[in-house]
């Protein structure tokens, strides 16, 4: 059984602005998670380890292939799928963290978090949005604050509360821990290693060794899917 | 569950406009579902303010159709129903947030009289639950209760914006049009608006259809959006995926034109 399958991927930018130039970054991606496994993409800078999560998740379009997302009893193909399809799988099936937080002006943070739980009652998913926060250590007198003014650290914090807060079968993390400090950085290894044992399937960036280890069950190496732009 | 294999709200059929000879837009065509927001972006002329008139029956279409799945299940073609059924859906089931407050609002009424307006079209009469309705309406857009009986020439710009929003959720529309809704606020005034509108929609479930030349208005807003140039859609998507991942040229112009805050 897998929960993610990613077949013959490939993607390349036409940059219209740039005379149409053509820029290939992947082509032939393959690979494939199972429940409770941690698959860490691995390679240099540039070689799209990033634009794979990007595309897994529907942000960027995919040109060739298939990206199935187990739904239920059936998967979906995210390469294919209309809006209201992907957006549904996002609600419940397909989790995204990133370190950067993009936030709607004005809200307070403990709102931000708790309004990744779309389907929860509010007053329920407040609760579980301030227990989140409380594991990344964002001091409480914060969380009624909207953190436009907050340190990058305070935000990226708020951020992973948010993206770990739903427990969606497939969760695709982008550096999570970068610039994290220790114990931030084992709230987010104590919280893959859980979603793990309740049986996600997870791709990660990491390029923290010892956070590799900690949570790694299998590497692929992405240099070989890359094409030389 | 997720409602994945309802019928659409809105579906909309090659809809096209011609003034004269002259293009408004051509062969627009798309389907609209409860809890959906989609944003049409493009330039001043590119038709999208005309598509808005189309889709809420304010202009008739020079070809094309446009089908309304009405409370009752049945799906109804909004140009083959009688006006005044056509008046009744724009009066109840429809809202429409214009960009110029005065244009939506009856400016020589009370905030009161303005919201209570939309509830006495659908046959409220009992004044005191009118009232009531009214004052929690004005809540709700964070209206101060003491200012009801003013009328809103006395309001600043925001505030009659945010009163046009509640005229229009009071009789708790399943469709609402807006027409650059945050155009000509301060900054300030836009964030709490745009947030305000993000919370109501998404509280209320309601599909809704928003013009703007503004791409940041259109990712904090929408789940969907339209890019529409010289009358024509060119590119639709997801709204976070045609914004970071655009593929036409004029797509790409637009997105690559904001300036970094």
């Amino acid at each position: 059984m897998r929960l993610l399958d990613v077949c013959n991927v490939a993607k390349t930018f036409t940059m219209h602005l740039q005379g149409g130039m053509q820029l290939p970054i992947l082509r032939g991606l393959g690979f494939s998670v199972a429940p409770g496994e941690c698959v860490v993409l691995t390679g240099p800078s540039g070689a799209g380890k990033s634009s794979i999560l990007k595309l897994i998740f529907g942000n960027y379009r995919c040109d060739e292939g298939r990206i199935l997302v187990r739904d239920g009893e059936a998967d979906v193909d995210v390469a294919t799928a209309p809006p209201r399809q992907i957006l549904s799988l996002r609600r419940r099936r397909l989790g995204y963290v990133t370190q950067f937080l993009r936030a709607v002006p004005r809200v307070a943070a403990l709102d931000i978090v708790a309004d990744a739980l779309t389907d929860t009652p509010r007053e329920r998913a407040r609760g579980l949005a301030a227990v989140m926060l409380a594991r990344f250590n964002v001091p409480e007198r914060l969380w009624s604050l909207p953190p436009a003014t907050f340190s990058g650290g305070e935000q990226q914090r708020i951020n992973l509360a948010r993206g770990f807060l739903p427990e969606t079968p497939v969760l695709l993390l982008d550096e999570p821990t970068a610039s994290l400090d220790a114990a931030n950085r084992d709230a987010v290894i104590g919280l893959v290693r859980e979603r793990k044992r309740q049986g996600a399937a997870i791709v990660a960036i990491v390029h923290d060794e010892a956070v590799r280890a900690a949570i790694a069950d299998t590497s692929i190496d992405v240099t070989r899917f890359a094409t030389a732009a | 569950m997720t409602g994945i294999d309802e019928n659409p709200l809105l579906t909309v059929e090659e809809l096209t406009k011609w003034y004269g000879r002259r293009l408004g837009c051509r062969d627009v065509s798309f389907d609209l579902y409860e809890g959906e927001v989609m944003a049409v972006v493009g330039e001043s002329g590119s038709g999208k303010s005309t598509l808005l008139q189309l889709l809420s029956g304010q202009m008739e279409p020079s070809g094309g159709r446009i089908f309304y799945r009405l409370r009752d299940g049945s799906t109804a073609d909004v140009w083959q129903m009688s006006e005044p059924m056509r008046r009744f859906l724009f009066r109840t089931d429809w809202g429409y947030v214009h960009q110029d407050a005065q244009l939506g609002l009856r400016m020589g009424i009370s905030a009161g009289g303005n919201v209570g307006e939309r509830l006495m079209a659908v046959g409220w009469r009992n004044y005191a639950a009118i009232r009531e309705s009214a004052l929690d309406w004005l809540n709700r857009v964070e209206i101060d209760e003491a200012r009801i009986d003013d009328t809103p020439r006395s309001y600043s710009g925001g505030m009659r914006q945010r009163l046009q929003i509640a005229r229009n959720l009071v009789t708790a529309p399943r469709l609402i049009f807006m027409d650059e809704p945050t155009g000509g606020l301060d900054v300030s005034v836009q964030a709490r608006l745009l947030d305000l509108l993000r919370r109501l929609v998404a509280d209320l479930n309601i599909a809704a259809i928003v013009v703007t030349h503004d791409l940041a208005v259109a990712r904090l807003l929408s789940n969907r959006i339209m890019v529409m140039k010289a009358g024509e859609v060119i590119e639709t998507g997801l709204t976070d995926q045609v914004l970071d991942d655009p593929c036409e040229p004029y797509t790409q112009l637009l997105v690559s034109s904001i300036l970094p805050a």
